[in-house]
């Protein structure tokens, strides 16, 4: 139980955790100031929320690790993130687009773990839900004003919803952990999302005059620690500083 | 809110010192961000609930928070607690005409304040003229609490305090 609650919180906190980092790379090279600001907003939404969740993992862990060591000393494969957080940002398409998949998901999901009967996890989602409204809304409005912009900007947008759309149905799949905890009525069972979200992404899509690719095969893996190759060279950067003098504090 | 049952009316004049960091002018009364405060034992427990997830500003006024308290010789303990979750209903009367002053347009209700930021609707006040032709720059403003807009009138750029309920 206690092994399967700790496994459940960082497949949750991962996919902050490593979004926050995307986001927060642009602070300073957004494609405007407002923009700029933007997404480093959301960044600091993200990581604020890790913060709790990390330091209920160290609680739960109860290991001498503190929230920083679980954030900040895993190696690449213990990171659960899903595969669709850690693409790299590309251009504004790519990092709205990858934004707006993962903000109708991650909405969903914590309108359910509100429902947690883990107190802690509950309390978590009911603060970050209205964080992530904001959110979804943000990246919503970039997806048509993109999609339904110039023919450059609707090529750009669609370009990247094709690329990234191979990693949406990850989302969606249960780990032994996901199911243990599900059982318990402490995790949300992310299989039931799914219908609900393609729902909201299409109907965004189908308003920003944006075409809804079709595909067979999905990529998957990130949730068992196998991923992508962008997720390396992020965490050389998120980890510089605690692998360059260990134990330092902020 | 100063009417807080759970907290000590002899606490109210030391927490009234401490101010928001970001916005000088609210104490974190006004903000309604203390969600306990009590004489136990000879301890001060005091519970703080943040604005936002990733506030920065909440370490702070933890920190300010405990030296406010040890300046005026008590012993004090402070835990941060997420649930209820902070809601910007929470700011007083007194807080939202500060921040008006201030230059920070106070919170709409719900459904104005998505109105207002979607840009359906020119309803967000201007802090410096009172003029309502003000249009959204941006959902997110210098902070993730606040969207920024600007005056069609006196063109005054100025921070809007976002809705959070």
């Amino acid at each position: 139980m206690k092994e399967n609650l700790y496994k459940y919180i960082l497949g949750v906190a991962d996919n902050s955790l490593i979004l926050g980092q995307r986001m927060g790379e642009l602070c300073g090279h957004g494609p405007s100031l407002e923009t700029d600001i933007a997404c480093t907003n959301i960044s600091l939404d993200l990581f604020g929320q890790v913060r709790s969740y990390y330091q209920y993992a160290a609680k739960i862990a109860g290991d001498g690790r503190n929230e920083d060591d679980i954030a900040m000393l895993r190696k690449e494969h213990e990171y659960v993130n899903v595969l669709l957080v850690e693409q790299p940002n590309t251009d504004f398409a790519y990092i709205m687009a990858r934004q707006f998949l993962f903000d109708v998901y991650h909405l969903l999901f914590l309108q359910e773990l509100e429902k947690s009967k883990d107190l802690t996890l509950s309390a978590i989602a009911k603060k970050s839900v209205k964080e992530v409204s904001y959110h979804q809304r943000f990246s919503s409005d970039w997806i048509k004003r993109l999609g339904d912009g110039t023919e450059e900007s609707h090529q750009k947008m669609q370009d990247a919803i094709d690329d990234l759309w191979t990693y949406t149905d990850e989302l969606f799949h249960q780990t032994e952990a996901d199911k243990a905890m599900v059982k318990e009525g402490i995790g949300v069972d992310v299989t039931k999302l799914k219908d609900n979200y393609y729902q909201i992404i299409n109907s965004v899509l189908e308003e920003a005059t944006l075409s809804i690719p079709e595909l067979k095969y999905f990529q998957k893996g990130g949730k068992q620690g196998i991923h992508t190759e962008h997720l390396g060279y992020l965490l050389s950067d998120l980890q510089y500083m605690q692998r360059t003098y260990p134990n330092m504090e902020w | 809110m100063i009417e807080h049952a759970d907290i000590d009316t002899e606490l109210l004049p030391i927490l009234d010192q401490v101010s928001d960091p970001e916005i000088p002018v609210l104490t974190i009364l006004d903000m309604g961000v203390v969600r306990y405060a009590k004489l136990v034992d000879d301890e001060v427990k005091i519970k703080l609930t943040p604005t936002y997830s990733g506030c920065p500003a909440m370490d702070v006024i933890s920190d300010d928070v405990k030296a406010a308290f040890e300046k005026a010789g008590y012993k004090v303990s402070i835990d941060l607690i997420l649930s209820p979750a902070w809601t910007t209903d929470w700011i007083s009367e007194e807080g939202r005409d500060a921040l008006e002053k201030y230059g920070i347009a106070p919170p709409l209700e719900a459904d104005a304040d998505k109105d207002a930021l979607l840009g359906n609707k020119r309803i967000v006040k201007c802090t410096n003229c009172g003029s309502q032709n003000t249009k959204l720059v941006s959902q997110f403003g210098s902070t993730a609490c606040k969207a920024l807009f600007q005056c069609e009138d006196c063109q005054e750029p100025f921070d809007y305090f976002k809705c959070l309920k």
